[in-house]
């Protein structure tokens, strides 16, 4: 009896662990909570139909044989009373259900399209075999921000995201936002995200890619509006330069060799566009696109043999000397 | 012989025959790591005809019939802006890279050496600009613009607009040196 009692506590507390950072009844967002809502009406209908049919079927396993017949037997053919109406009333229900289910999804999918309808910020985000390269595009250009793998949000302001793919399809999904949406190469598709509560998020590509497609991971950052304001003016900042002997051995290596033919790094010469920006990486939650926690440990591993951590992504092994190695972590640290 | 025997043999040795399949190599890492110019990367690298070639450089294997290698230096192509100069192989600013005429030699190990040492006339030295997997991957992939890689490891695909016919299609062309014609 007492291993009973705990087996249901552990699985109510594993149901309870269900809240996390990539949830997708979270109910985070508009869309997500619409979703719950219409969920919720669904799963309550469908159980209640359910029920009844079950009840019905074991009422039918359960009755009383009839008597067997004979030739004289002239009531074999009749019916019991009750059939007619029980066979009207379950009819009633099915249509008044199956029409509750589609006013209510139709009700549903304009509630999404009214905040849909006046987006206040534009973003653009690209998928790369396997990071997400995000830029967001203000009415003025000269404040136009790129940066990749994270994405900042100001809580209840609806932003729509054109979505865009440089080489495989991907898909773009944020559970406890919204809902997943793919990204074709030679197409734009797009999709609307109205955060409501405050907090950190992952997305994740929805599509597979390639192998690395489970490490394609988007740190998202919901806050109010004016801590939006606060990143996104230091993010337009560019590079501080470098202070130390150490980073500016580092700093030189970097807009010298192999770093800069594809990584940007914004007021250096570094200017490659084929790799994530990396202006302020070290402000960034991880590295690699989700894949490591950012810190100086896996900033070094990462840098030293990226193969090593994300087998078969397009960065390749430099083979740096030790020294190049401290001087570039020292610098890359100082990219806040 | 009962015929279940035979037939469970039959199986096992398909088995076993599949299980002998040469799987592709895919080196993400790029063997041997952190070495320095190789002997063909050396500066004395330009072989006019009457030279006599050294040996291939024993890297070429693992790069020239390589899907994996030949499909990344069709990226890195692009990446770095190949063909800014040499267009998709038919040259423009720089020289056509389709028609099987090496200035320089047409041999993987000697693309790579122009390709990290840079050539008169405007061809820039990539050597640290890029690793030297690198260097060899888009050596693979510009020997299959004219046509010299094997069909089955090329990709059947461009990624851009194209007025010839796709890798696999290509005529193969005899690697000669680029004078060849001017008679």
């Amino acid at each position: 009896m007492n291993r009973r009692i705990a087996a249901v506590a552990i699985a109510g507390a594993l149901l309870a662990s269900c809240n996390g950072v990539q949830n997708v009844m979270g109910g985070d967002g508009a869309e997500s909570a619409n979703f719950i809502r219409l969920f919720t009406l669904f799963m309550v209908l469908c159980t209640i139909m359910y029920l009844i049919v079950v009840a019905a079927l074991l009422a039918a396993l359960w009755r009383r044989r009839r008597s067997g017949l004979t030739v004289d037997d002239r009531r074999h053919h009749q019916i019991s009373p009750i059939v007619r109406p029980a066979l009207i009333a379950w009819t009633a229900l099915v249509v008044t259900g199956l029409t509750v289910l589609t006013v209510a999804s139709f009700f549903i999918d304009r509630s999404n399209a009214a905040t849909a309808s006046k987006p206040a910020i534009h973003m653009t985000v690209t998928a790369n075999q396997w990071w997400w390269d995000v830029e967001y595009n203000l009415p003025d250009v000269s404040k136009t921000l790129r940066t990749a793998n994270e994405i900042h949000l100001p809580v209840n302001v609806p932003v729509h995201v054109t979505l865009k793919s440089n080489d495989v399809i991907h898909s773009f999904w944020i559970p406890n936002l919204a809902g997943k949406q793919d990204l074709i190469p030679g197409r734009l598709t797009d999709v609307l995200l109205l955060a409501r509560k405050t907090g950190l998020y992952r997305g994740q590509c929805a599509e597979f890619c390639g192998v690395q497609h489970a490490q394609m991971a988007l740190d998202v950052t919901v806050e109010s509006k004016r801590d939006f304001e606060r990143w996104y003016s230091a993010q337009l900042a560019t590079a501080k330069p470098p202070a130390t002997p150490l980073q500016r051995a580092g700093y030189r290596y970097f807009t010298t060799r192999e770093c800069a033919a594809c990584h940007n790094i914004s007021g250096t010469p570094a200017s490659g566009q084929v790799a994530p920006d990396l202006t302020h990486l070290a402000s960034r939650r991880s590295i690699a696109a989700g894949a490591l926690p950012m810190n100086k440990g896996n900033l070094y591993g990462w840098v030293a043999d990226p193969q090593s951590q994300k087998p078969g992504n397009h960065m390749p092994t430099v083979g740096l000397e030790p020294n190049e190695l401290h001087g570039l972590i020292a610098y890359l640290e100082t990219l806040k | 012989m009962s015929s279940l025997y035979r037939n469970s043999l039959a199986l096992l040795l398909a088995v076993a025959a599949l299980s002998a399949c040469e799987r592709e190599e895919r080196q993400s890492r790029g063997k041997p790591l952190g070495e320095t110019v190789p002997a063909s990367v050396s500066p004395d690298t330009i072989f006019p005809q009457t030279g006599k070639l050294p040996p291939l450089h024993p890297r070429a294997a693992a790069y020239e019939r390589n899907a994996s290698a030949i499909a990344e230096g069709q990226r890195l192509y692009s990446w770095m802006n190949c063909a800014g100069c040499h267009s998709h192989g038919g040259g423009g600013m720089g020289v056509a890279l389709m028609d099987g005429k090496w200035r320089y030699g047409g041999r993987i190990d000697q693309i790579v050496a122009s390709i990290a040492e840079g050539r008169p006339n405007g061809m820039p030295a990539w050597r640290d600009r890029l690793t030297e997997q690198q260097m060899w991957q888009i050596a693979a992939y510009v020997r299959t613009l004219s046509g010299q890689a094997p069909k089955d490891a090329v990709s059947a695909r461009t990624d851009e607009m194209s007025g010839t016919p796709p890798a696999t299609q290509t005529r193969r062309e005899p690697t000669r040196p680029a004078d060849s014609d001017q008679q």
